[in-house]
């Protein structure tokens, strides 16, 4: 029933555990898998090891969760060394990169193509380091990031990772399109601050970081929404996932697979199995056979 | 449908310090004036704002005050040893399991690993406590446990017995037969000799693990030790689940999520 296809990759279901939750070790991914995800990215890796900002890098009150952990990673090279490879856990692997300059996107892409995921994702969109214009703000540079990761990939599927904080977001989907993603993956976090009134400051150590939760949901459902109108490549709906009815919202805007991230916080790492067992109940009682039935159903 | 799962919070509260206790040289104990609801061996995670957020042992608890004890050795803790009654500290938490409650129990601690344990002496019936400290300098609780059934050891003899506490732990465990539970916390390389002791005299050990730390609440995937999340399933373990987690002694990860050597990892944090 909850069986899915994304860029031919088979998947028991349509859950992804979202770059940068638990996704660091090889054991953690294996024990994700076990407890019902149907595919695991893994944390964002670059072309060296950073340790990242100091503490608090995250959060969460209300429904609202705020990170700025500043791409912490033991980078590429020693990512293979750990992983060995990526093709014999329990899970579909997805490996999520990232570079400073388009070349290196390109050199960490090859070098996670070595450790054979079922898709590369590339994080363009992360807003906590400022490395002059984001890509994920310009098409051209979508466009550019995108060809050199496909021309370093190999036969493996990439999904460009994009940012709800643009103007136009349907114009970079159809540079990343345009330029060769097999995917979409929207979104990462919206931007946002909490200033804690008592200590007269922001609570981020980095000061200002990114939005997910419940609070980040309608934000990524208009971005799918929107996206799936622009472009014919599958799209991975994430974004304050955190019930069954949340998957269910994100397929009927057009995404073919829903990742869930901060939702591990909310519900354990359980929420893969809640959320599927939850879908298949609205399912039935609403007499729908596959997922392909109601998949971007709101447009019609 | 109710959502109360999303309701969840964890962000820092700003608590007063209501009283800060000279524990030893370099020790201090910071006392909140704050009812939280914990059991021992949880921790708080301590925010000094634009310094960073690091996880503590709750070493005294009621249900009017708790506090936490601090060793000063690193930037956070020379930043903490500054801070004042009166002043303000971001807390979160409690988090993490807690100690199984066994009577006729043994705590081993080890240096400032005593304030992870402390909790737990707290309603232990008479349990028998092996402090070891490397000198008389690093020693804690003295006076607090001083009606207690306490044995010190340090590695220099400056103080109590001359040696490990681990030592002493097997010369007990050889001669009082009536102990059913060890519960340790202290370096690493004390616990796993601990972890070695124990099965010999079919003794149960639980012991509370450190790794490096950024949420607390099991999500950023740092703290993993094997496939177990140190923050939410730890951090107390025991002696079965010890037994299945092959880098408990040996490596531990760095705040990038490198895995490391123990010893390169305490170098390093």
């Amino acid at each position: 029933m909850l069986q899915t296809n994304l860029c031919k990759i088979r998947l028991k279901n349509p859950t992804i555990l979202a770059s940068g939750i638990l996704g660091v070790t090889k054991e953690s991914v294996n024990r994700i898998g076990r407890a019902g995800a149907g595919a695991v990215t893994l944390k964002s890796l670059c072309h060296e090891e950073r340790q990242g900002d100091a503490n608090p890098t995250m959060f969460g009150y209300d429904g609202v969760f705020l990170n700025a952990v500043g791409l912490p990673g033991q980078g590429i090279d020693s990512a293979i060394k750990d992983f060995g490879r990526l093709d014999n856990l329990s899970v579909p692997v997805i490996g999520s990169i990232y570079g400073y300059r388009i070349g290196q996107f390109g050199e960490v892409a090859g070098k996670m193509a070595s450790l054979n995921p079922v898709m590369i994702e590339v994080d363009i969109s992360c807003p906590h380091l400022d490395y002059g214009k984001p890509y994920y703000a310009d098409a051209t540079l979508t466009a550019e990031v995108t060809r050199v990761v496909k021309k370093n990939s190999g036969k493996i599927p990439v999904s460009i990772k994009l940012s709800p904080n643009v103007y136009d977001i349907k114009e970079i989907a159809h540079a990343a399109e345009k330029a060769g993603a097999d995917a979409i993956t929207a979104i990462n976090t919206a931007t946002g601050m909490v200033i804690d009134i008592d200590a007269r400051k922001p609570v981020l150590n980095n000061k200002i970081g990114g939005i997910s939760g419940p609070a980040l949901k309608p934000i990524a459902v208009r971005c799918v929404y929107e996206i799936y109108e622009t472009v014919k490549i599958p799209i991975i709906g994430t974004g304050g996932v955190t019930y069954g009815k949340d998957a269910l919202e994100m397929v009927m805007a057009g995404a073919t697979a829903v990742g869930i991230g901060t939702g591990v916080y909310y519900r354990g790492i359980e929420i893969f199995k809640r959320v599927c067992d939850e879908m298949a109940v609205w399912m039935k009682k609403n007499k729908v056979k596959n997922l392909e039935e109601i998949r971007g159903i709101a447009h019609k | 449908m109710t959502h109360h799962e999303t309701c969840k919070t964890d962000i820092p509260k700003m608590l007063e310090i209501s009283d800060v206790v000279q524990e030893g040289k370099g020790q201090k104990s910071f006392f909140f004036r704050h009812s939280i609801d914990c059991k021992p061996g949880q921790f708080m995670m301590v925010w000094i704002p634009e310094i960073d957020e690091k996880p503590m042992a709750v070493s005294y608890w009621s249900k009017k005050e708790f506090a936490f004890t601090s060793q000063a050795i690193g930037r956070w803790t020379n930043a903490l040893d500054k801070f004042k009654k009166g002043d303000k500290l971001g807390i979160r938490g409690p988090y993490g399991n807690s100690f199984s409650i066994k009577n006729n129990a043994c705590v081993v601690a080890g240096g400032v690993g005593f304030s992870s344990v402390s909790t737990l002496i707290d309603v232990l019936k008479n349990p028998l406590i092996i402090c070891g400290a490397r000198t008389k300098e690093h020693l804690i609780y003295l006076k607090r446990y001083k009606n207690k059934n306490l044995i010190i050891t340090t590695d220099d003899g400056s103080y109590g017995r001359k040696g490990f506490a681990t030592d002493m732990l097997e010369a007990v465990l050889n001669q009082n037969k009536k102990i059913k539970a060890v519960y340790t916390c202290g370096p690493e390389i004390m616990m796993i000799k601990a972890f070695e002791i124990c099965p010999r005299y079919k003794v149960e050990l639980e012991a509370s693990l450190e790794r490096y730390m950024a949420c607390g609440f099991g999500i950023c995937g740092k703290c993993m030790i094997n496939d177990r999340i140190c923050c939410i399933d730890g951090p107390i373990f025991n002696s079965k689940q010890l037994s299945q987690m092959s880098e408990f002694g040996k490596f531990a990860r760095l705040k990038s999520g490198r895995k490391v050597t123990i010893k390169e990892y305490h170098e390093r944090h």
